[in-house]
């Protein structure tokens, strides 16, 4: 007991006295919540579009306006012919060009009906995926706007039909996060990157920071008992993680007024089981490497895996089974939906606690390795 | 005391660098033991294993009654290990690195204080200060107490005074003889000859092989050929005619001095005039005492 006590006591002096990490603890996590979720985003805003007019008329006028008032679109340019408005495209001035017919106001009075070109760039899939959505939508609302005033136009007896015509309009309720903030979605995700980093790559170059010195050759001499010796590397982690977990939960308050709709505790609990099992796949790392280099390189490649398979940015329903199956081993994946669990869907301890119970499950087989792959004879 | 029998030690994934080709020697309780040889001789490959860091692939080490690869708990209970490069925590202070090594094997400063009391002193003015920032001699001290304060009967140092300057060396060796005094046996490994005669008895390694081990004036009186040296001159120029000479057998640099060993009926006048032929004029040719260095060079040709 008295043992661990002065070899976690050495842990924490050894890291005060680095002029780096403890600034970096407290540093990191209010830079991560501070920057990152302007940026990190996945609304897609500001899709450049030229409108190539050939009818020149009040209407196709009504149209180019309409668009050019979306939050989503700027208007880059209004080309005389498609040619130049595809060379636009073609350097990289505009992502989207609407061609609007020359007979366009003819057939939409004779045959309340007409039709508009669209191209789109999309080597962004996703842009040019919503982009043309977001096109159909503001066309569409166009056309019920024209509907409703070209009515009288029509002969009496079609209106009267028309009028009968069913019409179905979709209202749309968001529930969990009603003002469809993308950065509610992110920032509890941008806690488990945090911990991950933070709580990943320490304890990785901590024992091989020994090995480089030279001073595992003291430690593995003396009688000290590698459980104990393995426990007073982790616990420090532990502490740190949970103090980066503080920081960040608080900072996420104040910077944004986001707080957990469930439970705080819930949070805090789950955020432990994590900070432990990531810890303790950081210990192995260490153990399995020679040099500081070595961890590092297989650290970040481990950290990589673990985000980009663990649901944060892309959604595991939408993965490959295989990538599937790596995210259902991946302990980032069951905190993440936790932390949005507990912070968009006001979930209580108990709706968590099977992500708990897996969490705990990997925290166990980690840890349990990180003590074994420990040898103090080679 | 430490018995070492036929001990094999190899790395590499088909054992194709061996760092020891069967190993035997026995220490006897209360002395100090020197292991010397060139870098790359097997020193520190015997050391670690004799330390219980490394396992051997085969042979026996046996320390006070404790088998090396079955009892290595008790084998770290009683040996001190200083490896050859300082391992000690740079960050921690003087006196918090010799309080954590106390703690780890149970005990404390206080209990154990007469034992390194002489070297202590010394660092003591500075025990608030952070081992990194130690002179080299001053980390050897701490090193030094590092590993005795839990009380080891036997002390392994590996090249302990590697990269010590002369005066420190020195000092670090009257530290041993003290030690020693207190009943400690004492295994140590350098690659400076001059310090064989420190030990009680030494044995030169090489290529994983003892190729001779008794006391330094054993290993001395052993010495069979005629050594002369030879001063003047063109030491490069001098050395390559004396190498062309069919009687002289081996001639080596020492320092500002040739050693050469020759045939039998050769005359050191004979010699003087076979130089001087070569245009030798101021050449002093002297027969010599062999060094440890001298038998060292007779037994690795």
């Amino acid at each position: 007991m008295k043992t661990i006590k002065f070899l976690i006591e050495k842990e924490f002096k050894q890291m005060f006295r680095n002029p780096l990490i403890p600034r970096m603890i407290v540093a990191y996590p209010i830079m991560v919540i501070l920057v990152f979720p302007w940026a990190i985003s996945f609304e897609i805003k500001n899709i450049k579009i030229d409108v190539v007019d050939h009818n020149k008329s009040t209407y196709s006028r009504r149209l180019t306006e309409k668009i050019e008032a979306s939050r989503y679109f700027i208007l880059n340019a209004t080309p005389p012919d498609y040619q130049t408005a595809m060379q636009n495209m073609e350097s990289g001035e505009t992502d989207m060009i609407m061609e609007i017919p020359s007979s366009f106001d003819k057939e939409l009075i004779k045959n309340r009906t007409s039709g508009v070109g669209m191209a789109v760039n999309s080597v962004n899939g996703t842009q040019g995926l919503l982009g043309s959505n977001y096109i159909m939508q503001i066309v569409n609302d166009f056309s019920s706007e024209l509907r409703g005033e070209l009515m009288h136009t029509l002969p009496l007896k079609t209106r009267a039909s028309m009028i009968k015509m069913p019409k179905i309009e979709i209202l749309q309720q968001y529930k969990f996060n009603p003002a469809l903030d993308y950065k509610n979605f992110m920032i509890p995700g941008f806690m488990v990157l945090l911990l991950t980093l933070i709580c990943g790559i320490l304890p990785a170059l901590n024992i091989v920071m020994e090995k480089e010195n030279g001073t595992i050759n003291q430690i593995n001499v003396t009688p000290v008992n590698r459980i104990v010796f393995i426990l007073a590397k982790l616990i420090p982690f532990w502490i740190v993680g949970l103090v980066v977990m503080i920081i960040s939960v608080s900072a996420a308050y104040l910077l944004y007024g986001l707080w957990p709709t469930g439970n705080i505790i819930a949070v805090l609990l789950s955020a432990i089981v994590f900070i432990i099992s990531i810890s303790g796949l950081g210990i192995i790392i260490s153990n399995y490497s020679e040099t500081m280099q070595q961890a590092s390189f297989l650290v970040m490649f481990f950290i990589l895996i673990l985000i980009l398979l663990g649901g944060m940015f892309t959604p595991i329903s939408s993965m490959p089974t295989w990538a599937q199956t790596i995210a259902y081993i991946n302990p980032f994946t069951y905190l993440t939906n936790t932390f949005r669990m507990l912070y968009l869907n006001g979930s209580s301890l108990a709706d968590v606690s099977g992500n708990l119970m897996n969490l705990g499950i990997i925290a166990v087989v980690l840890n349990g390795w990180a003590v074994i792959s420990y040898k103090k004879r080679g | 005391m430490i018995e070492v029998k036929d001990l094999h030690k190899s790395y590499g994934r088909h054992g194709k660098a061996n760092a020891l080709n069967g190993i035997t020697f026995t220490v006897k309780k209360g002395e100090i033991f020197g292991v010397i040889g060139p870098d790359g001789a097997g020193k520190s490959s015997l050391f670690r294993i004799l330390a219980s860091l490394i396992l051997p692939d085969s042979g026996t080490v046996t320390i006070n009654g404790f088998e090396v690869i079955k009892d290595y708990q008790k084998i770290r209970q009683i040996i001190g290990y200083m490896p050859g490069r300082f391992s000690l925590y740079q960050d921690l202070s003087v006196e918090e690195n010799l309080k954590f090594f106390a703690t780890l094997f149970n005990t404390t400063i206080e209990e154990n204080y007469y034992l390194i009391k002489d070297i202590y002193q010394q660092i003591e003015p500075f025990k608030n200060r952070r081992a990194g920032a130690l002179s080299g001699g001053m980390k050897q001290k701490l090193a030094l107490s590092c590993a005795l304060i839990h009380k080891p009967e036997i002390l392994i140092l590996d090249e302990p005074t590697t990269g010590v300057d002369p005066v420190s060396r020195k000092e670090f060796w009257d530290m041993l003889d003290r030690l020693k005094e207190q009943g400690i046996t004492i295994l140590v490994s350098t690659a400076y000859m001059d310090e064989a005669s420190r030990c009680d008895r030494i044995a030169l390694i090489l290529e994983g092989k003892f190729i001779g081990s008794n006391t330094p004036q054993g290993i001395i009186d052993d010495y069979s050929e005629i050594l002369w040296s030879v001063i003047g001159g063109k030491m490069s120029t001098l050395l390559s005619v004396l190498r062309n000479h069919p009687k002289v057998k081996s001639s080596f640099a020492f320092g500002d001095k040739l050693h050469i060993t020759v045939k039998e009926g050769l005359q050191t006048f004979d010699l003087k005039q076979y130089l001087l032929n070569k245009g030798f004029n101021n050449v002093c040719i002297d027969p010599i005492q062999p060094t440890i260095e001298d038998c060292f060079m007779a037994l690795t040709s």
